[in-house]
């Protein structure tokens, strides 16, 4: 096939594209410029999107032996992905950029393009399987190593987009894929794995919203309330700082009356009013989900397991589904989790889809 | 860099184009040598000697004397000596000439010096619009300069821009700074060896070339400039190059250089001739298989670079078809190369009065001294696919 392999100047893309040539490809290597002002991104090893990263792609198509470009797809990426993330967070909801990007940039636009200009396929660094099924339909499963398994931030995907994909690296170990990209005298074996969200810059995500949301966000501040009482025990400065569990940096003035840790419950938007209440009131018993992205055919009901976050536990589960709504029934509960973030769906190592999630509910014991 | 193979087609002889048999000659002869120019000894003397029929050569061909050649690592570096080097130097006489007038179209290696004079240390910098073929328009130069006379400092314009080809009327431009005592300085990269270049029939008071875009090695270039124009020095060092440039003189490069200047300039009309037959023919015979094909820029004729053929292919993306292109073993630009290689809307484009489409659909084929007829057909029979391909990828 002729495969474009998106190269983040990481070594997990390197180390991909060099196994689709060795696969028998003809690869011809791309980096995707997404930042509008690349030096505003993450610098240094932790990011995807600057300038230097750009020189690791290049430097890795050199060794590996492939034509390299770079594609410029910073207007998608900020209509697609960052403008989404602001306004799920002035919404009050969490979302996941990396799925949203997966989903808007790397196999809808990038695939795009890589099919009109005649390419068959674009692989990535993912860890995640891809095998036939049964049907002949094509399965996305979880990578070999579980501890690096992303197969939660692939779940977006859709029978054409995994049917155009090639993932070389879900049977492999991120400890074996380093020492590969040494053996192959990649420069990049040694780059630390990159993390946090690539265009807030320096991690603060509070700060970059602050910054960005501006007249956009519902509120730029309000109280902190006990939930059961209903008790004011703090103020903030913004709702969209906070997401569904977080402890830290709550600064609540009022010590809670049985003395134990708070958490954030809930986030009113409208309001500005955050709520916040002892671990307990965490507990997620049923989920609710819309905007569903099946990789097949979309299932009825199914029991299955579900994951609620990237590297997330696995939760046994009974999904229901009715057109666009999915109904997730927790058979091992969860705990602080927020609308925006996306549940996946699993059969087995099987990814079956995934949905965003609109509410939580706890039945009560 | 590869060797060029009968399966490359070659046309980006802007970005830079081979080294001719001559100055590679000259360039190993001298590399297998020893000595400073700047050594009293007659390895020292030897050496220097190489510099000084280099600068004398140069001399010769290009029409200034060899007094006023000061040699420096390229066009990059002769453009910052010339405009922070004049600009500092004339404001030190007069302290009331801040003003720097210039093009909106110049290359990066001017608009950036620029950019930071006027960031960092209190210049005025003007970019002058251009027509729709990217030529000055010389009213507005008139009127800037009307303004207040006294306080320009320096007026910069390219002599051939190097994206669209268009050739600019500096010797117009002279001719206005002239009323007012202004020193002129052009950008001549593109120029030299390509159309007619003499220093002192122009009139301009600096003038940059590089090797490397006309036959002649990387990293060695030169600004010619008036002996009794005063230039802040950028580099200070051992005081070569008139105390303007210091450096220890690179001999092996500069004999190459001046052997690259000497061909190239000798053969230019008969290279302009042939080369610009091979862009028509390039033209005429894309536009006959992609009807909306159509020439950014200067019509061709003694207005446009003869090499040059600057491309718009409307619905198409320049990168889809730059990659497209270099599938095929075809290779050519999207205009000027960029260091992280994202494609930005070119400025010259723009200035001319594209829009950001526009800017961005174009390819530039530059033809050099060894573009051949094969090439030309080489892009002709590829161009309908590659069209097709790229209006498939898109954007919707």
């Amino acid at each position: 096939m002729r495969v474009v392999a998106a190269m983040s100047g990481g070594v997990d893309s390197a180390v991909a594209a060099a196994r689709a040539v060795e696969l028998g490809h003809e690869v011809t290597g791309v980096h995707l410029a997404l930042s509008r002002n690349p030096a505003s991104y993450r610098s240094g090893a932790r990011g995807c999107c600057t300038i230097e990263d750009a020189n690791d792609a290049r430097r890795a198509a050199d060794v590996i032996g492939i034509p390299f470009y770079v594609w410029d797809l910073s207007e998608r990426f900020h209509e697609d992905v960052v403008e989404d993330f602001m306004d799920e967070y002035a919404a009050g909801r969490t979302p996941n950029p990396c799925l949203r990007c997966n989903e808007k940039i790397k196999f809808a636009a990038v695939l795009d393009r890589a099919l009109a200009l005649g390419f068959d396929a674009v692989a990535t660094g993912h860890y995640a399987q891809l095998r036939t099924g049964p049907d002949g339909a094509v399965e996305l499963h979880r990578a070999l190593d579980e501890g690096k398994d992303q197969s939660y931030v692939l779940g977006v995907l859709d029978q054409q987009q995994l049917a155009h994909s090639v993932f070389p690296l879900g049977g492999t170990s991120k400890a074996d894929v380093r020492a590969e990209a040494a053996e192959r005298g990649l420069l990049v074996a040694d780059k630390p794995d990159s993390h946090d969200i690539c265009f807030v810059a320096d991690g603060d995500n509070a700060g970059w919203l602050r910054e960005k949301l501006g007249d956009r966000a519902p509120n730029h501040g309000g109280d902190i309330v006990e939930d059961a009482s209903g008790t004011v025990v703090g103020s903030h400065q913004g709702t969209y700082a906070f997401t569904i569990g977080q402890r830290r940096g709550l600064r609540l003035g009022t010590p809670a009356p049985d003395g134990k840790p708070r958490f954030v419950l809930d986030i009113e938007p409208v309001t500005g009013t955050v709520r916040v209440g002892p671990r307990e009131g965490l507990r997620v018993d049923r989920i609710s989900a819309d905007r569903p992205r099946w990789c097949g055919s979309p299932p009825d009901r199914l029991e299955g397991t579900v994951q609620l976050r990237a590297h997330g536990a696995e939760h046994r589960a009974v999904v229901t589904v009715d057109g666009d709504r999915v109904e997730v029934e927790l058979l091992d509960p969860a705990e602080g989790i927020a609308a925006g973030q996306a549940v996946v769906v699993y059969d087995g190592t099987r990814v079956v889809g995934s949905a965003t999630i609109a509410a939580t509910q706890r039945v009560p014991a | 860099m590869t060797e060029p193979t009968a399966r490359t087609v070659y046309l980006d002889h802007a970005a830079t184009t081979p080294m001719l048999p001559v100055a590679v000659e000259a360039m190993s002869h001298h590399l297998r040598g020893v000595g400073n120019a700047n050594s009293l000894h007659a390895s020292g003397r030897a050496a220097r000697r190489v510099v000084e029929e280099s600068r004398e050569t140069i001399a010769r061909v290009l029409g200034c004397r060899p007094g006023d050649v000061v040699f420096t690592s390229g066009g990059t570096e002769s453009d910052n000596l010339a405009i922070k080097g004049i600009f500092w130097a004339r404001r030190a006489e007069d302290p009331r000439r801040t003003r720097i007038l210039s093009t909106a179209v110049e290359h990066h290696a001017v608009l950036d010096p620029l950019v930071w004079l006027g960031a960092e240390d209190g210049a005025q910098v003007e970019l002058l619009p251009v027509d729709e073929q990217g030529v000055l328009r010389l009213e507005s130069l008139r009127e800037s300069i009307a303004r207040d006379p006294g306080s320009v400092a320096l007026v910069s314009v390219m002599w051939a821009n190097n994206e669209v080809g268009s050739v600019q009327p500096v010797e117009e431009v002279v001719a206005i700074a002239a009323e007012h005592g202004i020193p002129v300085h052009t950008d001549a990269v593109q120029a030299v060896g390509t159309v007619p270049v003499d220093f002192a029939a122009s009139g301009v008071d600096a003038l940059t070339f590089t090797g490397h875009k006309l036959g002649g090695p990387f990293g060695v270039g030169a600004l010619v400039v008036r002996r009794d124009l005063t230039v802040s020095a950028l580099v200070h060092g051992g005081g070569q190059e008139r105390d303007i440039r210091s450096g220890t003189l690179d001999v092996p490069a500069i004999a190459g250089l001046a052997a690259a200047v000497e061909e190239a300039v000798k053969r230019q009309p008969e290279h302009a001739e042939r080369v610009a037959a091979l862009r028509d023919d390039l033209l005429r015979r894309v536009v006959e298989v992609v009807p909306e094909a159509h020439l950014h820029g200067a019509a061709t004729g003694p207005g446009r670079l003869p090499g040059n053929a600057h491309v718009g292919f409307p619905d198409c993306e320049g990168d889809s078809l730059l990659m497209l292109l270099d599938a095929r073993g075809i290779e050519c630009s999207t205009g000027s190369a960029c260091s992280a290689g994202v494609p930005q809307p070119s400025h010259v484009l723009l200035a001319m009065g594209c829009d950001d489409d526009q800017a961005r659909h174009s390819l530039r084929f530059s033809l050099g001294h060894s573009s051949t007829q094969a090439d030309v057909d080489a892009v002709v029979a590829a161009i309908g696919p590659v069209v097709e391909r790229a209006r498939a990828a898109r954007r919707p």
